[in-house]
């Protein structure tokens, strides 16, 4: 949430002038462009790893997760890919079905995050006047509110906080980010002429909404939806691994629960606490990937695709501020510059 | 209205809606753990107790919801918690009046180290972009996107318990008494270095991204294409007039990452023992004890808010706009 959309949030304002994100340009833009980033597609491939791991996991995984077994506390073996925890676990299964848990809550609280920023913040910056200013007022404040611990407090007094629950409830608290940034882009685009346009034809205010206002969000719908899945994962790993949510619930917090109450550390199990650890990297960084793909596809200056250092080097152009290589379709890659000498 | 008066406003409803929130969420909840927990207590918590905890976590049936929530801000406002659970009868003001300065001091100086840094290495990366610098991205990416008490439990394994170079958890050696001496300020840094440290490598990279990025927004502004035309030197230029535009978003941003720093910085005490609020919310959500939970929640939200409005102000006073508008 902190990173990834960072840039939206600057490229919003400046969107006045060029047409907004995300807007038709028939014959310019190739299609499927955001797939011919290699940052996105880099993620897009790590993510689909996971996806796959998630809906096979039970079936693939080598041993059942909460099969004990006489292998206290093996270090990676041929028989354990992993090693095995302090009862003889299969650590690598632990990690393989714990996939879907992180997924599915990371996906659930998304969803449920993305869907109330997008109410809020096009309703707020659509609607303006009152409305707007309470709509704000509201997202303000949680936006202020640290999250992490409003999310504890109300998981731990659920009586039983298992992983729809927990999805549901950092998406109910993760909202506020996504409807401020929607709110600042709807506002600029609710006086452009396509909207006055369809609005002196008469058409009604949900279908300009639906219609002509959220197409043109979809980048910003999707950065955000993205952060907030990021945000999910790492906060639901958390609370798995401070031991809110139920331990019979594999997911890789769950793992690190169990390491860090039984003294991996001290006992240098490494490989009990290190893989679930990269696991949520790997994860994480795959979805931070796709969004650097998008923000590079809403704003042209962080592109830097095929402008290398070499690439520069070769062509003799020294990198230097106010100078933005943009690649435009059909040429390979054509440099700008504002101040070449 | 001006534009301190606007935001004095927005802190007060903010804590307004916070405090309320800690009075709903109970509330709201099915089940009624405080209740059993109160009956299992029964005969050790004297009335008067009892009574702030039934009004804390709305038991009595005979009021009315107003009553109720006249008679918690009643409450607050004379810094009744109710009473912790398991360090009975101890109040929950004083237990987390204990635990605060010690966040407090953690956050504050790994946070500002943090952003510091990362607003540091932004620039270069920002200014140099095409170079080198940028395969330092992926880097801070992976940082990013790891969880703070993941790096926390490396950084234990690695550096306390392989290396032997920090201790693995506590904040000051336990065998000294806590004064205000040199050899106990130095236990309190030589313990608080390592979770400091993990912080700061966590937190650091997100403040790179975000300058890296407005720096390569901001370098292609006419006023810096200007400041190149009028021959100052480079470092002129990105000092004075590219860095300086660029770190007002920065600014801006701090407000809203802090609260992400905070949460992390929380668990982060959990895996080092540290005794701030996060370890002790920590212990209560492990022992439920409910008034502890409840109370670290409002002095952690209200001390962010406390930070917000100082990081507010700042930007005010570096950025002439803010105070013009409206």
């Amino acid at each position: 949430m902190a990173t990834g959309t960072t840039s939206i949030e600057v490229a919003a304002p400046t969107g006045v002038d060029d047409p907004g994100p995300g807007v038709a340009r028939p014959g310019r833009r190739p299609r499927l462009m955001f797939l011919r980033n290699p940052k996105a597609l880099v993620g897009i491939a790590i993510l689909a790893v996971f996806a796959v791991l998630a809906v096979l996991g039970p079936w693939i995984a080598p041993y059942d997760p909460n099969q004990v077994s006489r292998d206290l506390l093996q270090a990676p073996s041929g028989a354990h890919w992993l090693g095995t925890d302090h009862t003889g676990r299969d650590i690598l299964s632990q990690l393989i079905v714990g996939t879907r848990g992180v997924l599915v809550v990371g996906l659930v609280a998304g969803v449920a995050a993305t869907a109330l920023g997008v109410v809020v913040g096009v309703t707020a910056g659509f609607v303006g006047g009152a409305g707007d200013e309470t709509l704000s007022a509201v997202s303000n404040v949680f936006l202020v509110i640290p999250q992490l611990p409003l999310i504890i407090i109300i998981a731990a007094q659920l009586p039983s906080a298992g992983g729809i629950t927990v999805a549901l409830v950092i998406g109910v608290t993760g909202w506020a980010w996504g409807a401020r940034v929607l709110r600042a882009q709807t506002l600029s685009l609710r006086r452009r002429d396509f909207v006055e346009a369809a609005r002196a034809t008469g058409e009604r205010t949900w279908r300009i909404v639906l219609a002509e206002v959220l197409p043109n969000l979809t980048a910003i719908i999707a950065a955000g939806f993205v952060g907030t899945v990021i945000f999910a994962v790492l906060s639901q790993v958390t609370l798995a691994f401070i031991g809110i949510t139920p331990v019979s619930e594999w997911n890789w917090g769950t793992i690190l629960f169990w390491a860090q109450n039984n003294l991996a550390l001290q006992r240098g199990a490494w490989w009990w606490f290190v893989p679930a650890g990269l696991c949520i990297a790997l994860l994480g960084m795959a979805l931070t990937l796709i969004n650097f793909g998008i923000d590079e596809l809403v704003n042209p200056r962080l592109r830097s695709t095929g402008m290398h250092a070499r690439t520069l080097r070769r062509r003799g152009i020294r990198p230097r501020v106010g100078f933005t290589p943009v690649v435009r379709a059909g040429r390979p890659a054509v440099e700008t510059s504002e101040e070449e000498r | 209205m001006s534009f301190f008066l606007r935001r004095a406003v927005f802190y007060v409803f903010t804590a307004w809606a916070a405090i309320t929130l800690n009075f709903v969420i109970p509330r709201l909840l099915p089940g009624d753990p405080v209740t059993a927990l109160i009956g299992r207590m029964q005969g050790r918590i004297d009335s008067g107790a009892e009574q702030s905890l039934r009004v804390l976590f709305g038991l009595d049936q005979d009021m009315s919801l107003w009553q109720q929530y006249v008679e918690y801000w009643r409450l607050l406002l004379h810094g009744d918690l109710g009473l912790s659970f398991t360090h009975f009868p101890t109040p929950v003001s004083d237990i987390v009046a204990q635990a605060l300065p010690w966040t407090v001091g953690l956050v504050g100086i790994s946070t500002v180290v943090a952003f510091l840094l990362g607003t540091a290495v932004g620039t270069g990366i920002g200014w140099r972009r095409g170079t080198w610098a940028d395969s330092l991205l992926p880097i801070t990416t992976f940082f990013s996107a790891v969880p703070y008490f993941w790096l926390g439990l490396i950084a234990i394994a690695v550096f306390a318990v392989n290396l032997g170079w920090f201790p693995s958890s506590g904040s000051y050696d336990r065998g000294m008494v806590p004064t205000l001496s040199w050899e106990f300020v130095g236990s309190v840094v030589y313990y608080g270095t390592l979770p400091a440290l993990t912080v700061v490598i966590s937190s650091v990279s997100g403040w790179v991204l975000g300058m890296r990025n407005m720096m390569v927004t901001v370098s292609s502004e006419d006023y810096v294409t200007v400041a190149h035309a009028k021959g100052l030197s480079s470092r002129a230029v990105v000092v004075g007039y590219a860095a300086r535009n660029a770190i007002l978003p920065q600014v801006s941003s701090f407000t809203l990452a802090l609260g992400f720093v905070v949460g992390g910085t929380l668990v982060m005490e959990m895996v080092f023992s540290y005794q701030g609020i996060g370890y002790t919310l920590f212990e209560a959500v492990t022992t439920h004890d409910y008034p502890l939970m409840q109370g670290c929640f409002l002095v952690i939200t209200l001390s962010v808010l406390v930070a917000n409005l100082v990081a507010d102000f700042a930007y005010a006073a570096l950025d002439p706009r803010t105070r013009q508008e409206g």
